[in-house]
């Protein structure tokens, strides 16, 4: 256990509009590999890149739910409990591109996300805050109403 | 290839429930970077009351995304999958998912609509424990099959 780990948010310290989360999250090629084997989704459009070209995608993308998924990491490393979620939603408003790497091992970050999240409502009674995350890559939107109600004590 | 509405309210399961191991929730964690020791280390786990690993909010993706696959890659559904973008995706927690989890799925086709040339299909699949029957996550995702224009 790490320090960072141990200090928890209390919802009675926590204010509608403040911002809790702002943090870039750096993603490869290797990374699609390594979210492909995790999930079990194997899509060819997450690894090839002349297979995402005939289909119309102007490269590799993202899953969705990498992102999905990368993004709600950090909100339960923020909350210090990785079984705090009670619902979670998002809506895929653009891709993520992800292009080959000019040179060198692929695991070099060749995309980013931009992620902030900040404190949409507090149900003291239920223990629930739902927060309300903010994700673009390369400036534009990718995720749209994202948001997560997580169990605070 | 056109899409059949007529699946409209048609459920597909899983035919053996999905085994949650902790090299399964390791390996999902480090691929999206969650980094608490709730998900590597069984103790850690314990200390905050769990009764093993725990799984990363979208791992249950694994047995959802599985089960949809039986209906999407189905002959009579009619899906081009590299058609397929995914719209939207929603995790509705009864309880955490944890390493030892016996989780049978099942999906429904809630939604199924064309429009402008597009698909939208909506489905709801339901991960329980196989041996108590209780709900443990909901699963609902909807995907967008584009027009062949």
């Amino acid at each position: 256990m790490t320090a960072e780990h141990a200090a928890r948010p209390a919802l009675a310290d926590l204010e509608v509009g403040e911002r809790v989360i702002e943090t870039a999250v750096p993603v490869s090629r290797a990374d699609l590999i390594a979210y492909a084997a995790a999930s079990g989704d194997h899509n060819h459009i997450h690894w090839n890149e002349r297979y995402a070209r005939e289909v119309g995608l102007p490269d590799v993308i993202a899953h969705g739910m990498l992102t999905m998924g990368s993004v709600l990491a950090k909100v339960t490393d923020w909350a210090g409990d990785p079984g705090a979620i009670a619902d979670a939603r998002t809506r895929f408003t653009s891709m993520v591109v992800v292009p080959d790497a000019e040179s060198g091992p692929p695991s070099a970050p060749t995309a980013q996300l931009d992620l902030t999240a900040a404190v949409g409502a507090i149900d003291a009674d239920a223990g629930i805050v739902r927060l309300d995350l903010e994700v673009a890559s390369a400036g534009e939107k990718v995720l749209g109403r994202t948001q997560v109600k997580v169990r605070l004590r | 290839m056109a899409v059949n509405t007529e699946l409209q309210g048609a459920s597909y399961s899983l035919p053996q429930p999905y085994e949650v191991s902790r090299e399964a929730i390791a390996e999902f964690a480090r691929a999206v970077g969650a980094e608490n020791p709730a998900h590597f280390d069984a103790e850690a786990a314990r200390g905050l009351g769990y009764a093993d690993v725990v799984a990363p909010a979208t791992f249950p993706v694994i047995p959802s995304q599985r089960c949809e696959g039986i209906y999407i890659s189905s002959p009579e559904a009619g899906i081009d999958y590299s058609r397929v973008v995914h719209g939207q995706e929603q995790f509705e927690y009864v309880r955490p998912v944890v390493a030892g989890d016996r989780l049978a799925a099942t999906t429904h086709v809630d939604g199924l609509r064309e429009a402008g040339g597009n698909a939208m299909i909506t489905t709801r699949t339901e991960l329980s424990d196989a041996e108590s029957g209780d709900l443990v996550v909901t699963v609902t995702s909807t995907i967008v099959v584009r027009g062949e224009k």
